[in-house]
């Protein structure tokens, strides 16, 4: 063989080579012939098209997945030192927070990143209501999604339990006994639940089951149907456009983006502000100011002796203070158990409640706009009412908001017909416009101005 | 067999009777898991009487006994607290303590066996705080026709001194008196009255 024979077999060897798939593609070509491995990806993440003109508000549902896998790691690792035991518990969490090694920065992502839970889910939830995301064909994503939040409820109430102090007890004492007021099977439902006649160890060692594994399984397959749903009919945007009705030659949306890199990217920049956010609070307000971890929660729980001011954590305020504006009549209290479920129930049921013929806030009439403001004020005021004792003056405040709360999702089917605004709803989705972010900033401001005046002066 | 023909009502028949012979087992298999819900045999028994020393009780005082893991008040009244009772009957829900919250011996004015010891559970009817005792008269927060009572401090209901409930807050029903009674003039039993 000649030199220059040897070169050019060598140069038809690389062409050959070029087409044929390297051996990390082998593997991949062997795993797509027994797993959709690529086509899910091509699927779910590098071929998902999302609008273009995402925004503010589309961070909190990425970021709603980073607290649940914060969550997931850190309780995994809380649970190998935690004794689910009445003698023991109290004692077990402040082993933790004191002998543990890197134990008190476990436990104090765990806390704050339940209240982080509820502070992304609760903006995720708002952005679906201002932008319509519930309406047709995104039924079953906001069902799916209001179920999480049933199930981050009951998971964040009986995770409150297992500290084992003052507040664990008697929060629990008091949220048991809701079942309790229901007619005929009450007294012996919150038996059941509880295990015994009053929280105790019994009562402990179920919650510490349920909140370790059967909910956060739950959680973990209403997440998947939550994804699967949305990638099922898309996401929709803050123009409320369906981008699928304008593709170009390929099949493509005109407004689409593959999520990957574009979202992710965007996603990413969420990650690492929300980050900073969490970390400032881990380390240098753990407790929330008193709002994430109650004070007397760091005394043990006393069944003899209820602490003298007991409130739920900040983010069952809203539902608790509706609770407690409704008077018991006809011998009962179940009339506020009922209106707290109910204010849960109503959520779910937005899109049916919904009779607008557009979605994004963006092209609604006034009537829409007037009450969703009322609706905001009063979710907030009750948030804060819910979290300081009651006087006369309070109850009534609280009575009136939670008849509007009622008010905004029961009058709905009447005030959102035939409600748009002024600019008819476009073709194409819209990009951000400089005056668009000055209300932002403004609307924003306007909000925390409000909600600290309130809760200064209520 | 392809001569044979499907027998749709006999497919039917098997269908649906499977799913029913697989419901009732499902249900079957589901019962002790639901049943081990329910308090064990350890903590039904756990809820025996106790026997209370009432004889370092003065006037005025209250204690705190535990029964069924509960908080059952022991409250010695004073006269005036007493002679105070019958001028709050128009502002209490149940001031002939009318429904079932205490056993027949307990119905009268006072919801007691001796007039001064009052024997109550001391848990909130509304959703089982354990509402504070509250002597003072008058005092700020309560207002100027707060004759003693207790106070609930998580949603704000009040009782009087015989734990009559008052009328407009959140508990429905007068604090329960449990079967009590004196085994001697100074040692009382709670949770038993046979």
């Amino acid at each position: 063989m000649s030199k220059g024979q040897t070169i050019v077999e060598n140069a038809s060897e690389r062409a050959a080579d070029a087409a044929r798939p390297g051996a990390g593609g082998k593997v991949l070509e062997w795993i797509d012939a027994r797993f959709p491995l690529s086509s899910s990806l091509k699927a779910h993440v590098t071929e998902y098209y999302a609008p273009k003109n995402f925004n503010f508000w589309y961070f909190f549902g990425s970021l709603a997945m980073l607290v649940l896998v914060i969550q997931i790691v850190t309780g995994i690792f809380l649970t190998m030192n935690y004794k689910p035991d009445a003698t023991l518990a109290f004692m077990s969490v402040e082993y933790i927070m004191r002998d543990v090694s890197g134990g008190w920065i476990i436990r104090y992502m765990h806390s704050t990143g339940a209240s982080m839970f509820f502070v992304v889910v609760y903006l995720h939830m708002f952005r679906g209501l201002i932008y319509g995301s519930y309406k047709q064909p995104r039924e079953l994503v906001w069902v799916f999604g209001t179920l999480i939040f049933l199930a981050l409820m009951a998971e964040a109430f009986m995770g409150y339990l297992l500290p084992w102090g003052q507040m664990s007890f008697w929060g629990a004492q008091v949220i048991v006994n809701l079942f309790g007021s229901l007619p005929v099977i009450g007294p012996d439902l919150s038996v059941w639940i509880r295990g015994d006649y009053v929280v105790s160890d019994a009562t402990l060692n179920r919650f510490f089951a349920l909140h370790v594994i059967a909910v956060p399984l739950v959680l973990l397959a209403l997440v998947v149907a939550h994804l699967v749903a949305l990638h099922e009919v898309g996401s929709n945007n803050p123009d409320g456009v369906e981008i699928k009705k304008l593709k170009d030659e390929n099949g493509i949306p005109l407004d689409g983006i593959p999520f990957h890199p574009y979202y992710t990217v965007k996603d990413v920049l969420g990650v690492v502000v929300f980050l900073i956010v969490f970390s400032a609070i881990l380390f240098f307000a753990p407790e929330g100011g008193g709002y994430f971890l109650e004070a007397p929660n760091f005394d043990p729980a006393d069944p003899l002796k209820t602490p003298a001011h007991i409130a739920p954590v900040w983010y069952f305020t809203p539902f608790y203070a509706i609770l407690r504006a409704v008077p018991s009549f006809f011998g009962t209290q179940v009339w506020g158990v009922l209106a707290m479920g109910g204010a849960v129930v109503l959520i779910g049921l937005l899109p049916w409640l919904d009779k607008s013929p557009v979605k994004s806030i963006r092209y609604r009439g006034p009537k829409f706009k007037v009450m969703l403001t009322l609706f905001i004020i009063s979710f907030i005021g009750l948030g804060i009412l819910g979290a300081i004792p009651s006087t006369d003056v309070r109850t009534v405040v609280a009575q009136v908001m939670s008849f509007v709360y009622f008010a905004f999702f029961l009058a709905m089917p009447f005030y959102t017909k035939n409600d748009v605004g002024s600019t008819p709803v476009p073709t194409r989705v819209t990009m951000s416009t400089p005056a668009r972010q000055v209300r932002f900033a403004i609307l924003w401001a306007v909000t925390i101005i409000g909600a600290a005046l309130f809760a200064m002066y209520v | 067999m392809s001569e044979q023909k499907v027998d749709a009502g006999r497919r039917r028949f098997l269908t649906v009777a499977t799913t029913a012979a697989g419901g009732v087992a499902a249900a079957g298999v589901a019962t002790p898991f639901l049943m081990s819900f329910f308090p064990s045999e350890r903590a039904k028994a756990a809820g025996a009487p106790v026997e209370v020393d009432i004889s370092k009780l003065e006037p005025g005082q209250k204690i705190n006994v535990e029964w069924r893991g509960k908080p059952v008040w022991v409250l010695s009244r004073t006269p005036e607290q007493l002679k105070a009772l019958p001028t709050v009957n128009g502002d209490v829900l149940d001031p002939n303590s009318e429904m079932p919250m205490q056993p027949a011996y307990c119905q009268n004015e006072f919801r007691s066996i001796k007039p001064e010891i009052l024997v109550a559970v001391g848990i909130c009817t509304h959703l089982g705080c354990s509402p504070t005792y509250r002597p003072d008269l008058a005092p700020a927060d309560l207002g100027p026709s707060w004759k003693g009572g207790f106070y609930c401090p998580c949603h704000g209901s009040k009782f009087d001194l015989a734990a009559r409930v008052y009328k407009g807050v959140p508990a429905p029903k007068n604090l329960e008196i449990p079967p009590h009674k004196y085994l001697t003039e100074t040692r009382l039993l709670v949770g038993d009255d046979k």
